[in-house]
């Protein structure tokens, strides 16, 4: 064992920066970091044993104990509970004889929960080590614990593969694809290198202001203008510098980022390339979400063909002066490590607690390096506009929104999956198309944005009404918007938060537990006004965007859909503690076996 | 000498030096602006955002944010004063805090501020989360229910190497400040001692001897938490 950390440690460098890989492949290796590994650790990088456990103890994936030959991850996300989870989760428990958070006695079988796998359009899902199993019942559950009895290998157990490129050697996933509509930009004709051989017929200063001039705005969320930040960065003017390409797609309900990866990773290294050339950075580094990891070997092999066809590499396409190479970077899982800064945190083997700006990352990012940061999506329109021309792009949209957006879309609908659609298109032509009847809500942009009703729905999607990331949860009649959704989200908050705000750590659960009181039947107005004041409270008094938004799905159905909230509260009071005795008394009475006398 | 910077705070005409955050150019300039995980020469944290300040409308935290010219810096207003406590209101429901039982009482620089503040009691129901205390340290005693995670130890408790002996672990509502053991155990008394001065709250303590003054003698039973800075108006 000691043979193995040191090699592993050896292999990247001794480099400290690099603990994110190493851990990983321990973890691959031992199937988990015991304390004696990361004593050893602490020891070879010349760092404290906290300093190892504070990466290790951060992130989803990383084990400290073991956690099962098998290690099962089911989704808990909102669309996984539509779809039938805790069916599956049930059924899970009963066939390997544990419960979810342990591990089968003979150490076979861990069953773990975890967020969001990017797999909303093919629920219930679940990792087991590390593939990727959809559309989950009962049924199959028992035969994949029956397998896993049987020490049956986990890529044995998929039994069709998906479609495209899930099918190949490489990949060999179940996952389908599910593309809706494809739309005249990203899901169009390409031959890989035609963006990146106009760009380099220009100068780098030409390329930036042609993406400026195409109003390109970044498709992770934020919508800040590509060129620009480009701009920002080149004028930094420092001898290293680095792209990044955000592959983290964390966000609940997108998957849109999976697709591209499966079926256009040309397209975004390519893109990566492009900003390389238009900042003068040399190397680029793509940020996997540790969900996707069964897509990495094939990207790596990608990154070869585009190398050998000299799309990447010292001299690319032959120029002498521009030279280009992309390392991939798994993450391991970390919600908030889609956040940009977090991201280069992660990057650099650390927690991945946002930073404190300024300084941006376009002025000292990864190592301390001018970085740009963007999402897969925007690079992916960058060869397009590259290759098309800004004025052609700008053709497409809305007024403030150029080009197309892809947009995933789950819940309750007849066609889950990725739609390309012109920004400014309505929430309704989406219901349409998606073929959705009956709805109570739509969470536009994932639960740190916002949850409109049908009065709404004639709303667009774009930068100057409804801005997303691409999520887009339809939520039927017959759903529990607060018990159910509201929940769901805040949950997803509280586990995914870094901790380092006072307000961020804190007032999530004390929002909880405040909707517990009215779910229980003990709110009275006054707790309506207080979730309204309190959760305001996010906005102001939080580092990153994970904590301004986080009260959003409490915010955004208080003002969309307060009536749900008046039906449940008491009207006949103005105070009610919402103590219950009761309950407050069964542990002690149980302990001295006697029946509350109340 | 470089140019110095000028920028106001509620109306009052402040100079900073170039690269100063505002919270330092505040004290300079004898205003106090309320902070927690500030700590003098240590890179700044921006966790507890007590120092948020308004900026052309927008929060920022003081600690964190360098001053530029003519800048117009909001501090002490209604607004402000408001989130602040109530972000005090939220460490004491985040934590378990017995303040007469606390070794701290008196230069706990939480209490302190409730003080200011006047908080009676907090208006968010107590969270009562469960926080196990760390005693298996020969030096140091560390108490988890009172530690506020602000992070001054993990910036600026360091051994002659320069490795940290404290570190968070976990995340979200689970994280927790833990101390090397290894590493901690045979510091010498002045980091000991150190170390227990640089806690705001009680969460850190030198075993042996926790206190020296009895209370009623402390540093803010005498004068309010900032009291002292409005004296230095230069
Ligand atoms: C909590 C949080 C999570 C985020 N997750 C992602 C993500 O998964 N993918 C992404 O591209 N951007 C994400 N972002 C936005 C990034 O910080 C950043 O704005 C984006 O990657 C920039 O790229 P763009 O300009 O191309 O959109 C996230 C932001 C926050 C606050
Ligand atoms: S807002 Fe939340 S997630 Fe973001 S830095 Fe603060 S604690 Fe971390
Ligand atoms: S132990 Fe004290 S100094 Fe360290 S984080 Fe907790 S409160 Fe801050």
């Amino acid at each position: 064992m000691r043979n193995t950390v040191q090699k592993i440690v050896q292999k990247a460098g001794n480099d400290r920066g690099r603990l994110m890989d190493i851990l990983l492949e321990i973890q691959a290796e031992l199937g988990y970091v015991s304390g004696e590994v990361t004593d050893q650790l602490a020891e070879e990088l010349g760092i404290s044993r906290v300093d190892v456990e504070q990466t290790l103890s951060f992130y989803h994936f990383f084990r400290q104990e073991p956690r099962g030959e098998y290690t099962v991850y089911l989704n808990n996300s909102l669309v996984a509970n539509m779809m039938g989870r805790v069916e599956v989760a049930a059924a899970f428990e009963k066939e390997a004889g544990c419960k979810f958070g342990s591990v089968t006695e003979d150490g076979r079988i861990g069953l773990f929960e975890t967020a969001d796998i990017g797999m909303n359009d093919q629920e219930p899902a679940a990792l087991i080590n590390g593939k990727v199993f959809t559309n989950l019942t009962p049924l199959v559950v028992r035969e994949l614990v029956s397998g896993m009895r049987n020490g049956k290998k986990v890529e044995d157990m998929i039994r069709n593969y998906g479609d495209g490129k899930n099918g190949s050697d490489l990949v060999r996933a179940m996952v389908h694809n599910n593309i809706k509509q494809k739309g005249s930009v990203l899901f169009s004709a390409y031959s890989p290198g035609e963006g990146l051989t106009k760009a380099l017929q220009m100068s780098p200063e030409k390329v930036i202001s042609e993406v400026k001039d195409s109003y390109l705005r970044g498709r992770g969320g934020a919508g800040f203008p590509t060129g620009l930040k480009w701009e920002f960065c080149r004028r930094a003017n420092k001898e290293v510098s680095y792209v990044f390409c955000n592959a983290d797609e964390g966000e609940p309900g997108t998957f849109k980022e999976r697709v591209l990866l499966t079926e256009y990773p040309h397209l975004i290294f390519e893109g990566m390339a492009i900003s390389g050339y238009a900042i003068g950075a040399k190397h680029g580094v793509l940020y996997l979400r540790n969900e996707y990891d069964y897509l990495k070997a094939y990207l790596e092999s990608v990154l070869e063909e585009m190398h050998e066809k000299k799309l990447l590499g010292d001299r690319i396409l032959d120029t002498e002066e521009f030279g280009f190479d992309i390392r991939i970077q798994m993450g391991a899982g970390a919600y908030v490590c889609g956040e940009e800064s977090a991201l280069l945190e992660s990057s650099e083997g650390k927690r991945g607690e946002p930073r404190n700006r300024p300084p941006f990352p376009v002025e000292k990012g990864y190592m301390d390096h001018p970085t740009i940061i963007n999402n897969a999506e925007t690079l992916c329109n960058v060869v397009k506009i590259l290759k098309n021309g800004s004025e052609w792009y700008t053709m497409l949209g809305s007024q403030e929104s150029a080009g197309t957006k892809l947009i995933s879309v789950s819940g309750d609908c007849k066609y889950p999956g990725v739609y390309e659609v012109e920004w400014g298109i309505r929430v309704k032509d989406i219901l349409d198309l998606a073929g959705a009847s009956n709805i109570q809500a739509v969470q536009v942009g994932g639960p740190s944005a916002e949850c409109i009703g049908p009065a709404d729905f004639n709303r667009t999607i774009s930068f100057e009404d409804l801005p997303t990331g691409g999520s887009f949860i339809i939520i039927g009649n017959k759903r529990d918007l607060i018990g159910d959704v509201v929940t769901n989200f805040l949950d997803f908050f509280i586990e995914e938060s870094c901790g380092s705000c006072t307000v961020c750590r804190t007032m999530p659960t004390i929002l909880k537990n405040k909707i517990a009181k009215i779910l229980t039947g003990h709110g009275v107005q006054q707790d309506l006004e207080d979730l309204q004041d309190w959760g305001s409270k996010m906005k102001m008094a939080n580092r990153c965007g994970l904590g301004q938004t986080a009260a959003n799905p409490v915010l955004s159905t208080l003002k969309n859909f307060r009536e749900k909230y008046e039906g449940l509260i008491r009207k006949d009071v103005d105070f009610d503690s919402g103590f219950d005795l009761a309950s407050a008394v069964v542990d002690s009475c149980e302990h001295v076996g006697r029946t509350p006398n109340l | 000498m470089s140019e110095k910077i000028k920028f106001t705070i509620d109306g009052k005409e402040c100079y900073a030096e170039p690269g100063q955050t505002i919270l330092e150019a505040a004290l300079d300039n004898g205003v106090y602006i309320p902070s927690l995980c500030y700590l003098k020469d240590v890179i700044p944290a921006g966790s507890c955002r007590i120092c948020n300040v308004k900026v052309a409308g927008r929060f920022m935290t003081a600690c964190t944010t360098p001053v530029a010219m003519g800048m117009e810096v909001e501090n002490d207003i209604p607004e402000l004063n408001e989130l602040r406590v109530s972000i005090i209101e939220m460490l004491f429901v985040s934590g378990n805090h017995f303040c007469p039982a606390c070794e701290k009482s008196g230069n706990c620089e939480l209490q302190a501020l409730a003080y200011k503040y006047t908080m009676m009691v907090p208006r968010y129901p107590y969270l009562f989360p469960e926080k196990k205390p760390d005693s298996g340290n020969k030096k140091l005693f560390i108490d988890r229910n009172r530690c506020i995670l602000c992070k001054r130890c993990i910036r600026a408790v360091k051994d002659e190497q320069g490795r940290s002996l404290f570190a968070f672990k976990n995340r979200g509502n689970e994280l927790a400040i833990s101390l090397d053991h290894e590493l901690a155990e045979n510091i010498s008394d002045e980091l000991a001692e150190e170390a227990m001065e640089i806690c705001p709250v009680g969460s850190i303590l030198k075993k042996e001897k926790g206190f020296q003054q009895p209370i009623g003698h402390r540093k803010f039973d005498k004068q309010a938490i900032g009291s002292d800075i409005k004296s230095v108006i230069k």
